[in-house]
């Protein structure tokens, strides 16, 4: 007898619609699985076995074959267990048939017949939406996640049995009530369970902190450089605090990419993605990619903030691999079978040391010499730094500074950025999200300077003080400042902050000599 | 193009180039080995080669040294011929032929103007390339040349300072003069040859030994009518230039540096020898023409505007980070664009590690 239901393979992303075919004959008894499983779907026979037989039903003694069609596409990972077990017993007559044809599944099943916790139901449920079926059975854990996708009926079930009630009719349990709710300790996963950092944790750094407001108001790419332990990193992972909130769309992408990477407890992702990977990191590891590919880190901090700390120590072409991404917003994969798209739309925030030995300019301590210099420069230049619109000093707070209260917090900053945003959002109309974004083209439509502000650009070219891109990068970071403050047209002052954030690579070369 | 180096200059300065993985090894006393005639040359250092080196000698093809210089612009002059820059004869072993890059009409113009040399070590501190910056600059502007060596640190800076004042410069390089070296000079070789001149005593396609530093600092030492370290260190090579330059009787100075820092040891060694004391370009031209005789030229320089003074101050009193601005009363909402403001109007520097200088 055959039985079919619907199932899902992730790739890359990305959804793949899988039929799980089962035919049961008479012969000897056996269990094939065909349709280019992995080393982990061949393993599922044993699962599946054993599954069955511990709940409560009886494995069929024949000729089992199943199949995962189409079988063109590579089927990685354990998620087909579930849909291979209820396959398995529709085709033996231990749940109707027919039941099957409105249903999706997936989940890894475990010997005693649980079905566990698997990564990226998100995008199964979004994959079955989009076949029109109309009900999905996911693991318990993974409920209110699937729930996310409209217009589908989602059954969190906890076990094979329950799957299995379920499908013969039973109601499908309700959702549950907290995410992550039902575990022991309430451990919601990484970052989910720990409050949020915020700025009001900051003491010092006035002028890195206007820095990161001006970064998060134009999405602005961020270079901090200072020695180590001044406080780079606690001021990059706080960026995420004070940018908008995400919309309702871009925290269901970033919830689909989490779940799918295992990053993620359950539920919609609120807070935006701030992504630190070290930097021996592969350029596979950072942009994506391998077999099968997977997202990176870039990937990760999607509509977040991708954070490289220690950039000198990056292999270099680990760095120009980041190029596309920053570009396009999106890297490709190509495999010989097919392409995958993963989306980057993140915010840059590197930091480094001013030099090699990392105490440029302390006293006498510095003993870096131009030839140590200019290396470690070379080290940071190229195309990484072409996308970087600010720079910023950081340097160790003082004592007093340390006991000082906080000068700001998230929530104050925050609301300056919304209403920087809202300014750019009315003057760019879609040209581009941000200033950031803008090109030339946009730089020149929309941005105002007023003739101070004219006068000290046109004197800072002309003394050397820019080169022809900086001059267009501190335009750029101006008018966010200008929006910052509220300006209509960017005032010399602006225009002179903006200059004195401006990147060191930004000067013209003849000046460095 | 202009050649006027005699065939057997020609022959000499093929010879160096062709010996030069030997002379290597006799680097430490490279002055002496350079006053061989060709024959003792070849004998001395040529080994088991030597035999075949005079054999290259006899076959060697003149025209085709020529050409070569010709090819990448280099104008050649030999010390048979009075274009010869006549300070160069001072030396025991005068490089044979003098190979130009920028034209030796205007070399021979621009050497007439009292070089002098400002050296100093490569691994040089913000207050040295301050210094050597403004020497340069200064130095220029009052009517001499600057002579110096275009390596990395105090030469570059030299050399930038010059140009600064819009005046012409001369690199004394350690290969060849169309080459620049160090490499990431590019830029700065390529102004130096447009207004100035890239001198060196070994022609096109030779490549870079060790012994050619000190060799080419024997060259600015004579070129120049005085010599100033602006920073060296303990073991630095401007040390060497010194020491030759006192050697053919020339004035050697040296610019006071912190005593507490090892990269002025030897720049405040040479004072503790008696050199003379560069404070600024005014102590150089009371040096060489006596004092009060030339006054520097005031560099016209103009004031800051009122509302910038009080930051100005700040950060010459060591307030030299935008946080330590900010420790000081300038927050960043005002302090960054005043900042901005005295760096565009060249009042201060911004440094390696967002530090600020005032500008010397």
């Amino acid at each position: 007898m055959l039985a079919r239901i619907a199932t899902f393979a992730i790739d890359g992303i990305d959804p793949r619609h899988v039929w799980v075919e089962v035919d049961i004959r008479s012969g000897l008894p056996t269990f094939t699985i065909v349709g280019l499983g992995d080393t982990a779907v061949r393993e599922s026979r044993d699962r599946v076995r054993s599954a069955i037989a511990n709940s409560g039903f009886e494995f069929p003694q024949t000729r089992i074959t199943a199949n995962l069609a189409p079988a063109f596409l590579r089927k990685v990972g354990p998620g087909f267990d579930a849909a291979l077990a209820l396959a398995v017993l529709a085709a033996s007559g231990q749940v109707p048939a027919d039941a099957l044809n409105a249903y999706a599944v997936f989940g890894e099943l475990s010997l005693g017949g649980e079905l566990r916790d698997s990564p990226g139901a998100l995008a199964v449920a979004e994959g079955a939406r989009r076949a029109g079926l109309a009900r999905l059975i996911v693991p318990r854990e993974r409920a209110r996640e699937a729930a996310l996708v409209e217009g589908l009926q989602i059954a969190g079930v906890s076990s094979l049995r329950a799957a299995a009630e379920v499908l013969t009719g039973a109601p499908p349990p309700p959702l549950p009530e907290v995410p992550g709710a039902g575990r022991a300790g309430g451990a919601g996963g990484p970052g989910d369970a720990m409050p949020e950092p915020d700025l009001a944790d900051i003491r010092g750094h006035a002028a890195p902190l206007l820095a990161l407001k001006i970064a998060a108001a134009g999405g602005h790419n961020l270079l901090l450089e200072g020695a180590p332990g001044t406080g780079k990193t606690m001021l990059a992972r706080r960026l995420p605090s004070i940018l908008p909130a995400m919309s309702r769309a871009e925290a269901i992408e970033v919830t689909r990419i989490h779940s799918i990477a295992g990053l993620h407890a359950a539920g919609l992702v609120q807070a935006r993605p701030f992504r630190a990977p070290h930097h021996t990191i592969s350029s596979a590891g950072l942009v994506g990619g391998g077999a099968p590919p997977r997202p990176g880190e870039a990937t990760l901090a999607h509509h977040g903030v991708l954070f490289l700390d220690e950039l000198a120590e990056f292999q270099r072409s680990t760095l120009d691999a980041l190029r596309q991404p920053l570009e396009d917003g999106c890297v490709t994969v190509v495999r010989a079978q097919h392409t995958l798209v993963f989306p980057t739309r993140f915010m840059l925030v590197a930091a480094t040391n001013p030099c090699p030995c990392g105490f440029a300019g302390v006293g006498d301590r510095c003993r870096c010499g131009e030839a140590d210099l200019r290396r470690h420069s070379r080290r940071l230049s190229g195309p990484l730094l072409d996308r970087m619109d600010l720079l910023i000093s950081v340097e160790r707070p003082t004592e007093r500074e340390l006991r000082a209260a906080p000068e700001t917090s998230s929530a104050l900053a925050r609301e300056r950025v919304a209403q920087a945003r809202e300014r750019q959002r009315f003057r760019l109309a879609g040209g581009a999200r941000c200033n950031g974004e803008m090109d030339a083209r946009l730089v020149r439509r929309h941005v105002r300077l007023d003739d101070a502000a004219e006068q000290a650009l046109a004197r800072a070219y002309a003394v050397g003080a820019l080169s022809a891109r900086g001059r267009h990068r501190v335009v750029r970071v101006a008018q966010t400042i200008a929006d910052l403050e509220g300006h209509d047209r960017v005032t010399h002052a602006d225009l002179l902050t903006a200059l004195s954030l401006r990147q060191r690579g930004d000067t013209d070369a003849t000046l460095a000599a | 193009m202009t050649d006027r180096a005699c065939d057997g200059c020609i022959t000499r300065s093929w010879l160096l180039g062709r010996l030069a993985g030997h002379l290597e090894r006799a680097r430490g006393r490279i002055d002496q080995v350079l006053e061989l005639g060709d024959d003792d040359l070849i004998t001395a250092i040529g080994g088991r080669e030597a035999s075949d080196l005079r054999r290259e000698l006899e076959a060697l093809n003149l025209d085709q040294m020529r050409s070569r210089a010709g090819a990448v612009g280099l104008d050649a002059v030999c010390g048979c011929d009075p274009a010869y820059p006549p300070r160069l004869r001072a030396l025991g072993a005068p490089p044979a032929v003098l190979y130009v890059a920028g034209g030796l009409e205007r070399l021979t113009g621009i050497l007439a103007d009292d070089p002098v040399a400002l050296v100093g070590s490569r691994k040089a501190s913000p207050y040295g390339l301050d210094v050597a910056r403004a020497l340069g600059r200064g130095l220029a502007a009052s009517g001499l040349t600057v002579v110096s060596g275009m390596a990395l640190g105090i030469d570059s800076a030299a050399h930038a300072g010059a140009l600064e004042a819009g005046r012409p410069t001369v690199a004394v390089l350690p290969t060849s003069a169309d080459r620049p070296y160090p490499r990431g000079k590019r830029a700065l070789h390529r102004r130096i040859v447009a207004g100035g001149a890239a001198v060196s005593e070994l022609g096109p396609g030779t490549n870079v030994w060790r012994w050619m530093f000190p060799a080419r600092n024997r060259i600015i030492a004579a070129l120049a009518a005085m010599t100033v370290v602006v920073e060296a260190g303990e073991r630095s090579g401007a040390l060497v230039t010194a020491r030759l330059a006192r050697g053919i009787g020339r004035p050697v100075g040296a610019v006071p540096g912190r005593v507490t820092q090892p990269q002025t040891a030897g720049s405040n060694g040479l004072l503790a020898a008696g050199a003379c004391v560069v404070r600024g370009p005014q102590d150089v031209l009371d040096h060489l023409f006596g004092a009060g005789e030339r006054t520097a030229s005031a560099e016209p320089r103009a004031e800051p505007s009122a509302e910038l003074v009080p930051l100005l101050k700040a950060i010459a009193a060591g307030h030299d980070t935008v946080a330590a601005l900010t420790r000081a009363g300038f927050g960043p909402d005002t302090g960054l664009a005043a900042l901005a403001a005295l760096e565009l109007g060249g009042f201060v520097r911004r440094g390696v590690g967002g530090r600020f200088r005032v500008a010397p």
